[in-house]
């Protein structure tokens, strides 16, 4: 099961290096979804406030575009029902597709997070960096294993794209709350402070949890057929 | 007739519907439920609107609840009913398309009452605490729960084979109850670091009696009713999977008749 995931996680790792579609299109994407938000929300003063909550709209964005586009290489050749004829392990494909997934995501969150300490104005200090880091790391996991488990359910389909943001988006909600409480925590933004960000990454950590259990599980008989 | 010997259903539950039931989706059991649900919501606006009292906070707009609640808790049963068919379905020893179109249709009365409950819920909400929102938890899951079963119902129209729908609908039923409580502590968490008021304190004021049996003929009503629409619902879905396959074994009987001629 992990050589599985191992192998399909360099193969598409390998395919993003040489399309180039993420650094191309998904950065760029993000990037200008972060410059709208501070044309939508005006005063500066808010756009500081809000930075962190920002930053994690604009991942659930890139994550709706990155999971179509991790699906769409495999359906696109019918390299997924290849896999299964081959008799390749569901479960490996899963995680293999998560890491990824979570690869991509983690060097786009870097971006974006440098992006908001350059126009948004979001301050590091070392006593919450651990928490800052720890928080990056459960988000993208937990993005990234939600993704994968309903975008396979997606890519199922022909031509359903539409149905990936109405099924995501609801599921990563207690991400998209945990992880920005947590962040705001860690930066201080707002006067928060350090201790009442942990809370917030055990929530991750359940979510976490939950859904690599759930979803190795569920991605077989979701994508099966 | 050929026909009905080419008549190979993917589950024999189909056609034994389909026979059983004949032309229309009544029998005399659902009629018998059919009118102990409208009898039961005429005692329902009798005590509703006429008999019981106006609240004394609250004064007229209370009457209201009495379809909030009932339209409430019929939603939640319904989802519970999903996913406890859905989990019949996948379950090798007992799985039938039976349970899959029972979820299904319990999903559609579910997402209808949630809308209903939401709705319900918005016009008492501006008349009891003058705004039409509140981010509470309760509320903010329900409208999460609402939409999480509009996508149910999406998955279940994405077409293939019934085995196909069901397997997949089955699934996204069981990750919607490992979701929910997520989503709803989540919200919880969020809410407790505001100081905001919630619904608790309003549900504390005590009940007159005659509120409380309306509430209660509200609950009976509604469950009937939703009881009433989910196996007719149920009887239409199973007719509908029926003339899919005979369709294509119509089909491919012409071609091979077609092709001996």
């Amino acid at each position: 099961m992990f050589r599985v995931a191992r192998l399909v996680a360099a193969k598409d790792l390998r395919i993003e290096l040489r399309s180039r579609i993420v650094t191309n299109q998904v950065l760029p994407f993000a990037a200008i979804v972060m410059v709208m938000f501070a044309f939508a929300l005006n005063t500066e003063a808010v756009v500081e406030k809000v930075a962190p909550g920002l930053v994690w709209l604009a991942t659930l964005f890139s994550l709706l575009i990155l999971v179509q586009r991790s699906f769409a290489i495999e359906t696109a050749d019918g390299a997924m029902d290849a896999m299964r004829a081959a008799g390749v392990d569901t479960s490996g494909i899963f995680l293999g597709k998560a890491l990824a997934l979570a690869v991509q995501l983690a060097v786009l969150e870097v971006i974006l997070l440098i992006a908001a300490v350059v126009l948004y104005r979001a301050q590091f200090h070392v006593g919450g960096l651990v928490l800052l880091v720890t928080t990056f790391l459960a988000a993208t996991c937990g993005l990234a294993l939600v993704g994968t488990l309903y975008g396979g359910l997606a890519a199922g389909v022909r031509g359903r794209e539409t149905l990936l943001p109405l099924l995501l988006l609801p599921v990563v909600a207690p991400v998209l709350i945990g992880a920005t409480r947590a962040t705001e925590a860690a930066l201080g933004t707002g006067g928060a402070v350090v201790a009442d960000g942990w809370p917030w990454l055990g929530l991750l950590g359940v979510f976490v949890a939950l859904f690599s259990v759930g979803g190795t599980l569920a991605f077989g008989p979701l994508i099966e057929e | 007739m050929p026909m009905t010997d080419n008549a190979v259903t993917e589950n024999p539950t189909v056609t034994a519907t389909a026979t059983t039931v004949g032309s229309g989706t009544g029998t005399p059991f659902t009629r018998v439920l059919g009118i102990a649900t409208i009898v039961s919501m005429a005692v329902l606006v009798l005590f509703g609107l006429f008999l019981s009292p106006a609240d004394v906070v609250q004064g007229e707009s209370v009457r209201i609840l009495y379809i909030h609640v009932g339209t409430v808790w019929v939603a939640y049963v319904a989802f519970g009913v999903t996913a406890l068919s859905s989990l019949a379905f996948l379950w090798k020893r007992t799985t039938s398309l039976t349970w899959d179109r029972i979820a299904g249709a319990s999903a559609e009365v579910g997402v209808l009452f949630m809308a209903l409950t939401l709705f319900a819920g918005a016009l008492w909400g501006r008349l009891a605490w003058g705004k039409f929102w509140v981010w509470d938890a309760r509320v903010t899951t329900t409208a999460f729960l609402f939409i999480t079963y509009v996508g149910y119902l999406a998955v279940r129209g994405l077409g293939g084979s019934h085995q196909q729908r069901g397997r997949r609908s089955a699934v996204v039923a069981l990750l919607a109850v490992l979701e929910i409580p997520l989503v709803h502590f989540s919200v919880k968490l969020w809410r407790g670091l505001h100081q905001d008021s919630s619904v608790a304190d309003t549900t504390k004021v005590k009940l007159h009696d005659l509120m409380l049996f309306s509430l209660f003929v509200a609950v009976i009503a509604f469950t009937l009713l939703f009881a009433w629409l989910v196996i007719h619902r149920q009887r239409v879905l199973a007719m509908q999977d029926a003339i899919e396959d005979k369709g294509l074994d119509y089909a491919l009987a012409q071609r091979r008749a077609e092709g001996e001629a």
